[in-house]
């Protein structure tokens, strides 16, 4: 009931919507890097969307299935092969027990996730099965995986997708899938500016620094990963040099450390901070920045707090509407 | 609502706005602005944390405490004289942050105060106590860090195992007991058993 880790990839990690309740304690959210991949993966399979996935990036893993599973890629565009055949994108796919799915070369974006239907199932640590390499903690024995690692996933149930199975049923091919898909997954960052709110002490930075901010194309730097996007392009510093006592930060907080290069905290960011926070990224750009990579370009908008929550409301309204359309489907 | 997060000055919210969206003509954080307000408006009880008084065994100095020395020259000091200091004041965790279970701790002795290292460290060991501008804190992972090493701790900060996950609390009044250096092996083995 597992699936084996032939090639583990560059960093390859099991993450869920992350580690809530312990940040007051200092346990890093984590999570996945982008939120809306993992939901549409978890979607076209018909779990829940706090149900773990494999987060695979830039350089994806080669794996065995050692069961029959239904699965889907959402995210990073990889020219992914179940055995012989190409793997189909942004859909479910129900693959034939003993297939091997390797990971190629990488079109646009990041980061892809590879949903199982019933989940990853290692166990919870603190009500989180994502994975927190600097502790440790959750995932798969707290790492990255390795070669030769089983990951525990439940057994293929037929009778969720009727049609799927009849297909597998009726061929010899390694898998089975549809003609629809969940529509495009990886759109870059760079395309379209990044909303951002002005941020705690958007106040500190003079009118000329606020609009270097928002009209400087910058740079992702190699130095950034799960934790955090450094940030290279314009100096940006407070009008004059600021004492702060530490307090929450969040997912998508663009604070400016001294040396005037905003970072960007990511989904492994830490509980709290003390520098200047000069903007917030609206939640729902996060999964644009995350298939962002380092030295690719970003660009900030001005946004308000309402108008990213609206625009936010807007995607949960689409998520609902496609989990219907995928129901409906499905069953006919 | 995902996490609270309680900071020197301030308490974070961390929330999913579709919680708050019951209203489509209010936006989620007006609305559960409003909801706070009125709570707080209301009054909540006060709730005085229990007291505990924490006792933290520390090896001072040598290779667990690097930057004893310098901190003793820097106020004219020997090194026991900083240790006793660091050991006779009253102590209390203000948050936990930065780390899992690593805790700021308020109370060093005015006499002991001395900025951040002016490079930090690319390797702090897990248990190093340290200091810098007014405060303590103890390293609970092994990570980067720029404040100045004085000792080292046995006892294991972060805890994944427990519920809550950490040794020390916002709240706890914490003291540092100098332990000899003969006996920093033996406490190590016994706390960090249960890890493994």
């Amino acid at each position: 009931m597992t699936i084996e880790v032939i090639k583990p990839g560059l960093l390859t990690t099991v993450q869920d919507l992350g580690r809530f309740g312990y940040q007051r304690f200092g346990v890093v959210a984590g999570g996945v890097m982008d939120e809306r991949a993992h939901r549409l993966a978890n979607i076209m399979v018909g779990n829940e969307a706090d149900a773990a996935t494999l987060e695979v990036t830039l350089q994806g893993p080669t794996l065995r299935f050692g069961v029959t599973a239904l699965i889907a890629v959402c995210g990073a565009e990889f020219a992914a092969r179940l055995d012989r055949t190409a793997l189909p994108y942004g859909r479910p796919v129900l693959v034939r027990a003993g297939a091997v799915l390797e990971f190629r070369g990488l079109g646009r974006g990041c980061r892809a996730y590879l949903a199982v239907r019933g989940g990853i199932g290692v166990p919870a640590v603190m009500a989180s099965r994502s994975t927190y390499v600097r502790a440790a903690l959750g995932g798969l024995e707290g790492r990255a995986l390795q070669k030769g690692d089983k990951l525990p996933i439940t057994p293929h149930a037929p009778g969720w997708f009727p049609a799927l199975d009849a297909a597998l049923r009726k061929s010899d091919a390694p898998c089975a899938s549809v003609r629809w898909s969940a529509g495009d997954s990886a759109a870059g960052a760079a395309t379209r500016p990044v909303r951002v709110i002005a941020g705690p002490q958007w106040e500190l930075f003079s009118q000329e620094t606020r609009a270097l901010f928002v009209g400087t194309s910058f740079r992702i730097s190699v130095n950034s990963d799960r934790m955090g996007y450094r940030l290279s392009g314009a100096t940006i510093k407070p009008r004059r040099a600021v004492e702060m006592i530490s307090e929450a930060v969040a997912f998508g907080t663009v604070q400016v450390p001294p040396d005037g290069n905003p970072i960007i905290l990511m989904a492994d960011r830490q509980t709290s901070g003390g520098y200047p926070k000069i903007a917030q990224v609206a939640a729902v750009d996060l999964p644009r920045l995350a298939q962002t990579r380092p030295l690719e370009p970003v660009r900030f908008t001005l946004a308000t707090l309402g108008e990213a929550q609206r625009a936010y409301l807007a995607r949960e309204a689409e998520f609902a509407l496609l989990r219907e359309s995928v129901d409906l489907r499905r069953r006919t | 609502m995902l996490d609270v997060v309680p900071a020197f000055t301030t308490v974070a919210l961390h929330y999913r706005p579709e919680a708050f969206a019951d209203d489509p003509a209010v936006v989620p954080f007006e609305r559960l602005a409003a909801r706070l307000e009125e709570i707080l408006t209301r009054g909540v009880g006060r709730r005085p944390p229990p007291t505990r008084r924490m006792e933290i065994p520390v090896c001072y100095g040598g290779e667990h405490g690097p930057d004893l020395p310098q901190l003793a020259r820097a106020h004219g000091l020997a090194a026991d004289e900083v240790i006793a200091l660091h050991c006779a004041s009253p102590h209390v965790v203000h948050m936990l942050g930065f780390a899992p279970g690593h805790p700021y701790i308020a109370g060093l002795d005015k006499r002991l105060a001395m900025p951040r290292r002016a490079t930090p460290r690319l390797k702090v060991a897990a248990g190093s106590v340290a200091v810098a501008g007014s405060q303590s804190t103890i390293y609970s992972l092994e990570t980067p860090g720029g404040w100045n090493l004085i000792g080292r701790t046995p006892l294991r900060l972060f805890l994944p195992e427990q519920d809550p996950p950490c040794l020390l609390q916002p709240g706890d009044e914490v003291r540092f007991v100098a332990i000899p250096a003969k006996e920093f092996g033996p406490l190590r083995e016994a706390a960090w058993q249960s890890a493994r």
